[in-house]
């Protein structure tokens, strides 16, 4: 199977170039309930996200008095996998989780809330390989949709290496075959980088061209999360419409 | 595990100290503290070995035994790495159930030595589909004086050469030394107001911005990362503990032969 990952145009097997994103569709406030809430359609990744809080923090004794806390619980539906997955938390998402929530604490305000929790949920309603950057690029626009202050919002993504090239985005089918895969978060603005994993086999060279391409793809990811805000809050009419009816006009297919 | 209690006393030591470029053990920014391992450690595994790191001090074992393979790997053995944060270690250290904090350290070790290809799993594979050899990695901390990832992964690395399989046990020949391939390093870093500093002690961890671990091959390829925390790296900051950690990763690599 290796060797015939990129074509010799070098296309991939979904068409796409080497530093080619998938097609990413955000959108804000798609859940009545929660105080945010954002839907990420990512390649064949789906996704929502929701936020509740600031809340009272729970448990108890978690509770920081100078501050909020960002608790996210990333989880994989049973049937998001092509085998079913155990309902529950296992290890994997305990450690997406983790780093998702430390991720998000640098970007709320948390100090605004102290004794309080912002609680950020993560469903992965269908996996396609990349899916804590996409539920992290969600997570942030929930926060936003939320109206909780930040500082910005994060967007994610993945850069991989298949056939010994270093590309952006590996799909599933990619993944499958990935040599390296290197998530990272970044707060474009700054440059800072929020979240960072790597596994697999990667030169000091390839390390450089996969931050060339993650910190280009986040920029683009970037704006999608702000259009998609924009979308949700602007005021201005449509066809006559005098008042906003955001949530019908949103509207989205599948 | 909420952070632990830090005085601010302590903590404003540490950030005057640092900014005229000292630590308060008067190591230098790519200094580790003193390392010794003692490998063979305990006898009823198959390998083991006793990481002191400091005052950090970590017990890993390797055991072994036949099971069946995954579906998706049939002709490969199994790797399963543990870690368990006693409470005999520190007074933040709860029993139970493994909690994020343990998730992640085994979770960063088993990454090192997996995607380093040190142990070649196609070797411990008995019967393609039937029976392979499988291998327990679990790490013990009895004293938590910071930087787990490294002392961790230094006694797996340490444990994993040393082990020999049961084969004669289990009625599969005799024993034979556990094929490893290459030796692999972690070596972590944290961020405290722009100041980089390599193997933290426990003080300085508490009041890091951001933690990056780093593991590397021979080739000083880079074989996993773990960033930690909820502060930030620049990309500046990142490149430099990667290449710090390929050039420490060398001497590091000696002490575990």
């Amino acid at each position: 199977m290796e060797g015939k990952m990129i074509d010799e145009n070098g296309l991939r097997i979904d068409g796409r170039k080497a530093d080619e994103l998938r097609p990413i569709k955000i959108e804000a406030g798609v859940l009545k309930r929660a105080d945010g809430s954002a839907y990420v359609e990512w390649g064949k990744n789906k996704v929502l996200a929701a936020v509740y809080g600031p809340r009272e923090c729970h448990p108890r004794h978690l509770q920081d008095p100078s501050k909020a806390l960002v608790q996210c619980k990333y989880n994989m539906i049973a049937f998001s996998v092509s085998d079913r997955k155990r309902p529950g938390p296992d290890r994997r998402s305990v450690e997406i989780s983790k780093i998702i929530s430390e991720a998000l604490e640098y970007a709320v305000f948390t100090e605004y809330f102290p004794r309080t929790s912002v609680d950020v949920y993560i469903e992965i309603l269908q996996a396609n390989a990349g899916t804590r950057c996409a539920g992290l690029t969600a997570a942030s626009v929930a926060l936003a949709d939320a109206g909780i202050p930040m500082k910005d919002m994060i967007p994610s993504v993945a850069v991989g290496k298949i056939d010994g090239q270093v590309v952006l985005d590996l799909c599933k089918e990619e993944d499958n075959y990935g040599q390296a895969d290197l998530p990272i978060a970044v707060v474009p603005r700054t440059g800072e980088i929020l979240l960072m994993q790597m596994d697999g086999h990667m030169t000091m060279d390839e390390f450089n061209k996969a931050m060339e391409y993650g910190f280009g793809a986040c920029e683009k990811i970037y704006q999608l999360q702000k259009d998609a805000l924009k979308r949700r809050y602007a005021v201005e009419d449509v066809e006559g419409l005098e008042e906003d009816a955001p949530r019908e006009q949103q509207d989205m297919e599948g | 595990m909420a952070r632990a209690v830090m005085s601010d006393i302590k903590r404003d030591h540490i950030h005057k100290l640092l900014s005229k470029g000292k630590r308060v053990d008067g190591r230098t920014w790519d200094e580790f503290r003193q390392i010794s391992i003692e490998t063979r450690y305990v006898e009823s595994a198959e390998g083991s070995a006793r990481v002191k790191l400091g005052n950090t001090d970590v017990l890993v074992g390797v055991k072994m035994q036949t099971g069946t393979p995954f579906e998706d790997t049939p002709d490969k053995g199994v790797l399963a790495t543990n870690a368990e944060l006693i409470p005999l270690a520190s007074p933040t250290f709860e029993s139970g159930p493994p909690d994020e904090d343990s998730i992640e350290l085994a979770r960063v070790v088993d990454r090192g030595i997996r995607e380093s290809e040190m142990i070649d799993l196609s070797s411990l594979c008995i019967t393609p589909k039937e029976e392979v050899w499988m291998c327990f990695v679990d790490v013990y901390v009895l004293d938590y004086d910071g930087n787990l990832f490294d002392a961790a992964f230094l006694g797996a690395v340490a444990a994993l050469k040393t082990a020999v399989v049961p084969a004669a046990t289990y009625g599969k020949g005799e024993n034979f030394p556990l094929p490893t391939k290459s030796t692999p390093i972690s070596c972590t870093a944290v961020q405290i107001e722009n100041s980089i500093l390599l193997d933290p002690t426990l003080d300085e961890e508490k009041v890091a911005d951001a933690r990056l671990t780093v593991t590397t091959d021979e080739n000083g390829d880079l074989r996993a990362m773990q960033k930690g925390l909820d502060g930030s790296l620049t990309l500046e900051q990142v490149r430099k503990i990667i290449e710090t950690s390929q050039k420490l990763g060398k001497e590091l690599r000696k002490l575990v032969g």
